[in-house]
């Protein structure tokens, strides 16, 4: 096929036709029409196997974990712990004890902030974010900073969405006591310089927390090479299922701290006089966990491996460059976001219609994006929007999806051009 | 094609949305609430001046989508001279239009209103046609809050 470059298979590994049959939502119509779905930046769709997966542990495996010493229990506590394991793997964690599930990346940043902030931050203390954050890794900070009287300093972002590592570098001071900040941006697609922002950092003496939500589903994650202090992402981001994520934490910060919520699993022994706590992960797990959903991600996240991040990052980039190329080419769309090194989203405004209108014409025609400020309004502000439209690419796009959604901006323009 | 989307994008609502009756802040209002959807980020402002028990006049500034504007608009050109109470009726007239409720007979009173009953076939735009009119209310009601959608 090499003499039609159009249609060249990337990677010979890679059949995204063969993948999109792993996806039963995939083959639904909405409104009489196939089913174009460009909104796996919210929350991406199932494979069978994870789908199977769920069914699987209420089917033959189910029971309270960690508890009962019937066969049941050691069957479904296996099955978690298994999943615990698949994620250290996944993120290349040194230590099984570091993997903290949680609801999701929220439920992480918001532990983070809570129980290392309290313990560790006074007032004067500062803590940087970038203003290209999610409100998830936003408002935790706040609420930190307003109990301890610690203050929040904002790195600065270029026009084209490129994060201003001068401006870092200036910020980065003896006060500073945590940065937290995204590894890819959900609102304009922007990939930071993780490893650099960490090194620098470091070498101040402040820790870093990362959100990976939407890191997680597109590129290798390492933590020992990366060097993270923290690092939280979603289940359902990376194919698995909602209400279950990843506090990654160095052991030796998780030990020091306090834990999040009290309850079940997370004590060693319960007197009235005095209580002491479970060893990691169990002491930030109170209460019985979402055994399914962990499982579920655990299977997600096996599904992911045998495909390959590489692959799927390289599908991925083809798409976005085929994006932006056909994207460019409409008059009267600005693409926002147009980092260099950028992945998996099209963020986008007409300078005429606005984008919900546009979201409601798009949504007719069976693409589903998403349209709004996506929980960023302090980037908006900073390009002057309200909202923008949001094309985000999962492994199971094709360019194809991409023509149908050049000619539903068309159908816009011609509504809105009468 | 009929998929709704030119019942819902109607000539007389573009041009609402294009050109906006009433539009922009007002220094001497006697009234005023601003409408937020934080869904979506859009926000309005509603300016009423009050003659005793008369909207004597109504003014809006506002950032959003095309129905959003073009309700807003509408609703300006529509209130002003009407009392408050017939103000208030006309709301409840119109939240039945856009919601599709109980076969409404939509009178001669709505007028161009009727022209935004295409929003009750996209369920999710509900709220971007009745933000200002929520927030007309508020203001005649004199609440401080800021009307959310949500």
């Amino acid at each position: 096929m090499a003499s039609n470059p159009e249609n060249a298979v990337l990677t010979p590994s890679f059949d995204v036709e063969r993948i999109r049959q792993d996806f039963p939502i995939l083959s639904q119509q909405v409104y009489d029409k196939p089913l174009v779905y460009f909104d796996s930046g919210a929350s991406a769709q199932k494979p069978r196997a994870v789908i199977d997966a769920i069914s699987n542990v209420y089917e033959t495996e189910y029971a309270n974990v960690h508890r009962g010493v019937h066969y049941m229990s050691q069957k479904a506590t296996d099955a978690m712990e298994s999943s615990r394991e698949s994620v250290r793997a996944f993120i290349n964690a040194s230590d099984v004890r570091e993997i903290i599930f949680v609801r999701g990346a929220t439920e992480g940043i918001n532990l983070v902030a809570s129980c290392w902030g309290r313990q560790n931050l006074v007032a004067g203390d500062e803590i940087i974010l970038s203003v290209m954050e999610h409100h998830s890794n936003i408002v935790p900070w706040q609420m930190i900073a307003e109990q301890t009287g610690a203050v929040i300093k904002v790195v600065p972002i270029s026009d084209e969405g490129v994060l201003d590592m001068d401006a870092y570098n200036d910020l980065l001071c003896d006060k500073t006591k945590i940065v937290a900040m995204t590894h890819i941006s959900n609102a304009l697609g922007t990939i930071t310089p993780m490893a650099e922002i960490i090194r620098m950092a470091h070498e101040r003496g402040a820790l870093v927390l990362v959100d990976g939500c939407q890191a997680a589903p597109h590129m290798a994650l390492d933590m020992q090479a990366l060097d993270a202090d923290f690092y939280v992402f979603s289940g359902h981001k990376i194919y698995g299922p909602s209400g279950i994520g990843v506090l990654y934490g160095k052991a030796a910060l998780l030990e020091a701290m306090p834990p999040y919520q009290g309850g079940g699993e997370m004590i060693d022994v319960v007197t009235f006089e005095k209580t002491t706590y479970a060893d990691l992960p169990f002491k930030f797990e109170a209460g019985t966990p979402h055994i399914a959903g962990a499982i579920g991600m655990g299977a997600a996240i096996e599904y992911i491996s045998g495909i390959g991040l590489e692959n799927i990052a390289a599908h991925e980039n083809d798409l976005l460059d085929y994006g932006t190329e056909k994207l460019s080419g409409i008059n009267s769309l600005k693409l926002v976001g147009t980092a260099p090194e950028k992945a998996a989203i099209l963020s986008f405004v007409l300078e005429t219609v606005h984008p919900h209108d546009v979201g409601t014409i798009l949504d007719r025609e069976g693409i589903a994006v998403r349209t709004g400020h996506h929980c960023a309004q302090p980037v908006m502000d900073r390009f002057d929007i309200a909202a923008t439209i949001r094309a985000s690419i999962g492994m199971y796009n094709t360019r194809e999806e991409i023509d149908v959604l050049v000619a539903g901006l068309g159908r816009v323009q011609e509504i809105f051009g009468r | 094609m009929n998929d709704g989307l030119t019942d819902l994008y109607q000539e007389v609502i573009l041009d609402h949305s294009r050109n906006p009756r009433n539009f922009g802040p007002s220094e001497n209002a006697d009234r005023t609430a601003r409408g937020n959807n934080p869904l979506c980020g859009d926000r309005v402002t509603v300016f009423l001046n009050l003659d005793g028990d008369e909207i004597s006049d109504a003014q809006f500034d506002a950032r959003g989508c095309a129905i959003s504007l073009a309700s807003a608009s509408m609703m300006t050109e529509m209130i002003k001279g009407k009392s408050i109470e017939d103000a208030k009726a006309l709301f409840e007239k119109f939240l039945a239009l856009v919601t599709g409720e109980n076969g409404l007979e939509a009178g001669p009173d709505l007028a161009e209103l009727k022209t935004l009953s295409g929003v009750k076939d996209f369920p999710t735009r509900i709220k971007c046609a009745t933000l200002a009119w929520q927030a007309m209310v508020a203001a005649l009601d004199g609440t401080d809050q800021d009307v959310k959608t949500e």
